[in-house]
């Protein structure tokens, strides 16, 4: 917590968008990838997330994930695990851990960090600098994330 | 011409369905084109360490992509060809020579399209739109023509075409080597703010769908390819660049020393895989 607090304090300076948002170089990961504190501390819309985890723009999650809230959706794919139950089978904070950087959960995952910014190899000029999502699209995804029960 | 007007109908009709409704094709399905029998499935060459068998990109296709592909009449992509067979005797450039002045019968490019990317006199890695363009401005006193010009799509289809249902061998070491490491490097490289390799999606993942998208092997075997998205016949560092761009990455140009040596690793990859240029994808 007094890390967090910490972390929230150093990106004042560095500040992007928000005050009180935790930049991508910042986020505090536990032992196992997770990430215990809100990225914004605004709860997450699960509705927005919903959107997010569509969007090809954005999440795209379905491109890789089968998931039957979505039986609407044309094509699902099956590079990962089907995503049915996953609020049971994952607390919030390791599921925020696995939005934000799939890799400390997973290694060598082939799924893309969400909240990450630097590091990338040859990245599109314009997205130098940038993450996938915005920490608040990231607490979306995870309260969609919740609403998933077996 | 008859020939010209079904094609075309089949483009159209292909974008209706294939669009809509990506159904998976036959994946045992053979590959028979007026009778030849192509190799779309076969052992893995040697220095592939993590896939057993390598597959066409046509197994994995959808029914009805599959089959304009099996019918020359209907593949749009034998219409290059046949503007390819048109160029070939046309004299053009300040020394009066035509392709065929020089090579005789298009039929004496059979076997061309197996050994691309080959490394020239010079120890250079080529690329079949390098041989093509060094033809035209060093020997021919022509201009050079763009890589994604028509006319270069016509001749190297129709070059191409020549090796139909030959196997691809592509030569790795040697002078070749070189090359080879480069291109396996970059395919193992992981690029772009998603993060991705080639291998990520056509090693670990053929056979997958990613969203609508019913992931191959990344093959190179049938190209030139006639692509429904192009909406025309496209080359290999076309289709090299898009997957690059894809991951969210800078690309690199067509005809890089980049690309050359990916095509090249790429392309042997398929080493054993019958030529199937041109070939149909949607
Ligand atoms: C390019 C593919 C890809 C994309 C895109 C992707 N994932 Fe994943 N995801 C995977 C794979 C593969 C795994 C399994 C971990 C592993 O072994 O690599 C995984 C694992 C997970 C897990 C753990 C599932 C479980 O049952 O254990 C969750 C949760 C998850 N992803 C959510 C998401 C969300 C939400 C998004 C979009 C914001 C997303 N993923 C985008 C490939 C992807
Ligand atoms: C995010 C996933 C992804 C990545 C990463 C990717 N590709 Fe692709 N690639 C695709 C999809 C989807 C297609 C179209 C379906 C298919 O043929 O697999 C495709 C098609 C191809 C094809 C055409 C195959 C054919 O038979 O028509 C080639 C060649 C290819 N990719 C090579 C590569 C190479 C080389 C790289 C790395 C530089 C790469 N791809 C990276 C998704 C990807």
């Amino acid at each position: 917590m007094k890390l967090t607090a910490l972390a929230a304090g150093v990106l004042m300076v560095a500040a992007p968008a928000f005050a009180d948002e935790v930049a991508q170089a910042d986020v505090v990961f536990g032992e196992y990838g997770e990430v215990e504190a809100s990225l914004t501390g605004v709860p997450g819309d699960a509705a927005a997330g919903r959107e997010v985890f569509i969007n090809r723009r954005l999440g795209n999650c379905l491109a890789c994930h089968e998931n039957s809230d979505m039986a609407d959706q044309p094509f699902h794919g099956e590079v990962g695990p089907v995503l049915d139950g996953v609020g049971d089978r994952w607390s919030e904070a390791d599921l925020r851990g696995i939005i934000v950087n799939s890799k400390n959960v997973f290694p060598d995952t082939i799924m893309p960090a969400f909240y990450v910014s630097e590091g990338f190899i040859n990245v599109r000029e314009d997205l130098a600098g940038q993450s996938i999502l915005t920490a608040q699209q990231v607490e979306d995804v995870v309260a969609y994330l919740m609403t998933l029960q077996e | 011409m008859p020939g010209n007007a079904r094609r075309a109908t089949m483009a159209v009709l292909l974008a209706g369905t294939v669009m809509v409704a990506p159904a998976l094709g036959d994946e045992s399905a053979e590959l028979v084109i007026d009778g030849q029998v192509f190799v779309t499935r076969t052992e893995a060459p040697e220095h592939m360490e993590y896939v057993p068998e390598i597959i066409s990109g046509w197994v994995f296709r959808s029914a009805e992509t599959q089959a304009v592909q099996m019918d020359d009449f209907d593949n749009p992509g034998m219409l290059y060809v046949d503007g390819g067979l048109e160029e070939w005797t046309n004299v053009d450039g300040t020394a009066g020579e035509s392709c065929a002045s020089c090579h005789g019968d298009a039929e004496s490019m059979a076997g061309v399209r197996t050994q691309m990317p080959h490394v020239n006199e010079d120890g250079e890695l080529w690329t079949m739109e390098d041989y093509i363009n060094n033809c035209r401005t060093e020997r021919m006193g022509a201009e050079a023509w763009g890589w994604e010009s028509g006319n270069m799509l016509n001749m190297t289809a129709m070059i191409s075409y020549q090796s139909r249902g030959m196997p691809m061998s592509v030569q790795i070491d040697g002078e070749a080597a070189e090359y080879w490491e480069q291109g396996r490097e970059l395919y193992y490289t992981r690029f772009g703010q998603l993060d991705l390799s080639c291998a990520n999606c056509h090693e670990d993942n053929y056979g997958n769908m990613l969203r609508a998208d019913h992931l191959s092997q990344g093959q190179l075997n049938g190209f030139p390819v006639y692509r429904l998205k192009w909406a025309g016949l496209g080359s290999i560092h076309r289709r090299l660049r898009g997957c690059i761009t894809d991951t969210r990455a800078e690309t690199f140009g067509r005809g890089s020393d980049e690309l050359t040596a990916l095509e090249l690793y790429v392309a042997s990859r398929g080493n054993g895989l019958s030529v199937e240029a041109p070939s149909v994808r949607n």
